[in-house]
């Protein structure tokens, strides 16, 4: 394969007719709450698991909401369920509920 | 999606165009990348449509490229294009018809500005006059090349001796178009069909008895971007853009891409080649490209003009794939020779991409 002196970018289309939505329509279901979530990262601020990784509530569970769960089971994995998020949104979300309902969607507890 | 309430609605994008007596500006980058497309155009207009158009040796670039990558500022950019008025108006025309759709956005947003701000119109009058003496009017009508194809799509058609449709098997060819985003994307009401459902390439497509496809990315960008494909660092942007719209377009099995703008053309004829040399990934049927052309060379090769004397070897993606669908005698053998029989070179065999 040739050099050009630049790369083609992966493409960060979100497929939403392709994309598996089901979880997201599983932990919605149980944590209501999240409808609730006007995405003002409240959480990946004060959460001491993004201080120490690439992990963030918010962008957590935005991504899971568009179907984008390739690494979701790494990201959750990160939670220490300390539950400084939930002390911290300004909306009510029951955030820690929302990690526990992923991680037993994806059987990981 | 019901989009025939959308079509109906876009349909209202009517513009008008001038009958004649037209104004030719150029493309600085055209004559490089497609060297035979104004000819043909020019050749149509003058010689098949009996119509008056001047063609001015004296015009320069718009400067479009350059404003858009912000090397040079609006200022300047205006003072150049009021020269440009200035020689259609010393000429005696007015009607100005851009060769490009940079320029033709260019155009368009000078004029709307000094619509609106008509102070500013009178310190580029002073400026130009200050530095070369000349006075301008206004285009009194302003349409992109396109758009005088598009007006005599009929007239064309009806001396056309070939149409969109495979002479194999009688099917219409797939064909997928693209603007240019400074065709309508600026100003919506300047281009026919709008933004959305832009028809100046389609409608045409359709008179010559094409199947026009409206696939997925049919509005995104070429990838050319200026920055984007100016810095060579930058590239990356330009040919992923393009890329979207391939594999968009790519599972509907297209002909053909139509094309508009000076860019446009070109990064969605090279960029196939790029992408195969870089990834091994071809978009067209057995290891091939899709071929590309203009409006203008669509509307020659349906016209029954050799296509080596429309330019059409000068394509990355080789056309002869689509000359056999349409049935388009041709030359191998001239391929690359000049008008006098001379040959200037061929290009070398690209190692991922069939070219045949
Ligand atoms: S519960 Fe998890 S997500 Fe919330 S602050 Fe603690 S570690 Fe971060
Ligand atoms: S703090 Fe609450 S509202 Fe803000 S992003 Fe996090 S979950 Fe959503």
């Amino acid at each position: 394969m040739n050099s050009f002196g630049f790369e083609i970018q992966k493409d960060n289309t979100i497929e939403y007719d392709k994309n598996d939505l089901s979880l997201a329509a599983f932990v919605l279901k149980h944590e209501p709450s999240l409808y609730n979530c006007i995405q003002c990262g409240s959480c990946s601020g004060s959460c001491p698991a993004s201080a120490i990784s690439s992990y963030q509530f918010r962008k957590m569970q935005l991504l899971m909401r568009r179907g984008e769960i390739k690494n979701l089971r790494e990201d959750v994995a990160h939670c220490l369920l300390c539950g400084k998020c939930i002390l911290v949104c300004p909306r009510g979300v029951n955030t820690r509920n929302v990690i526990r309902q992923i991680r037993i969607a994806l059987n990981m507890n | 999606m019901i989009s025939e309430g959308k079509k109906t609605l876009w349909n209202d994008y009517q513009k008008e165009i001038a009958d004649d007596n037209y104004f030719y500006a150029r493309s600085c980058i055209r004559q490089n990348f497609f060297p035979g497309a104004e000819k043909t155009f020019l050749k149509i207009l003058k010689e098949e449509l009996k119509k008056d158009v001047y063609d001015d040796p004296r015009h320069t670039t718009c400067t479009g490229i350059a404003y858009h990558s912000d090397v040079v500022s609006l200022e300047t950019t205006m003072t150049v294009v009021a020269r440009q008025f200035a020689l259609m108006t010393e000429r005696g025309y007015r009607n100005f018809v851009p060769s490009c759709i940079t320029s033709f956005g260019i155009y368009t947003e000078i004029m709307e500005l000094w619509e609106h701000h008509p102070e500013i119109e009178d310190k580029i009058r002073h400026l130009l006059f200050k530095a070369t003496g000349r006075e301008f009017k206004v285009p009194a009508n302003l349409a992109h090349s396109s758009d005088i194809i598009y007006k005599y799509r009929n007239e064309i058609a009806g001396m056309s001796k070939f149409k969109l449709i495979n002479k194999n098997t009688g099917a219409p060819l797939r064909v997928v178009e693209h603007i240019g985003c400074h065709y309508a994307r600026m100003f919506p009401h300047k281009g026919i069909g709008g933004a959305e459902y832009p028809c100046v390439l389609s409608g045409l497509a359709e008179t010559f008895g094409a199947e026009v496809i409206d696939y997925p990315e049919r509005r995104a960008c070429c990838g050319f971007g200026f920055r984007q494909y100016v810095i060579q660092a930058n590239r990356g942007y330009s040919i992923s853009c393009s890329k979207r719209k391939f594999e968009s377009m790519a599972p509907y099995k297209p002909d053909l891409i139509i094309t508009n703008c000076p860019g446009c053309p070109y990064f969605l004829d090279s960029w196939q080649y790029v992408i195969s040399e870089m990834e091994g990934k071809t978009y067209g049927q057995k290891g091939q490209g899709i071929p590309v052309l203009t409006f203008e060379e669509l509307s020659g090769l349906m016209m029954g003009y050799n296509p080596w004397d429309i330019g059409l070897q000068m394509h990355q993606i080789p056309v002869e794939p689509l000359l056999d669908k349409i049935g388009v005698e041709y030359q191998q053998d001239d391929k690359y020779c000049d008008a006098q029989g001379r040959t200037f070179g061929k290009p070398v065999i690209p190692e991922m991409i069939k070219i045949c």
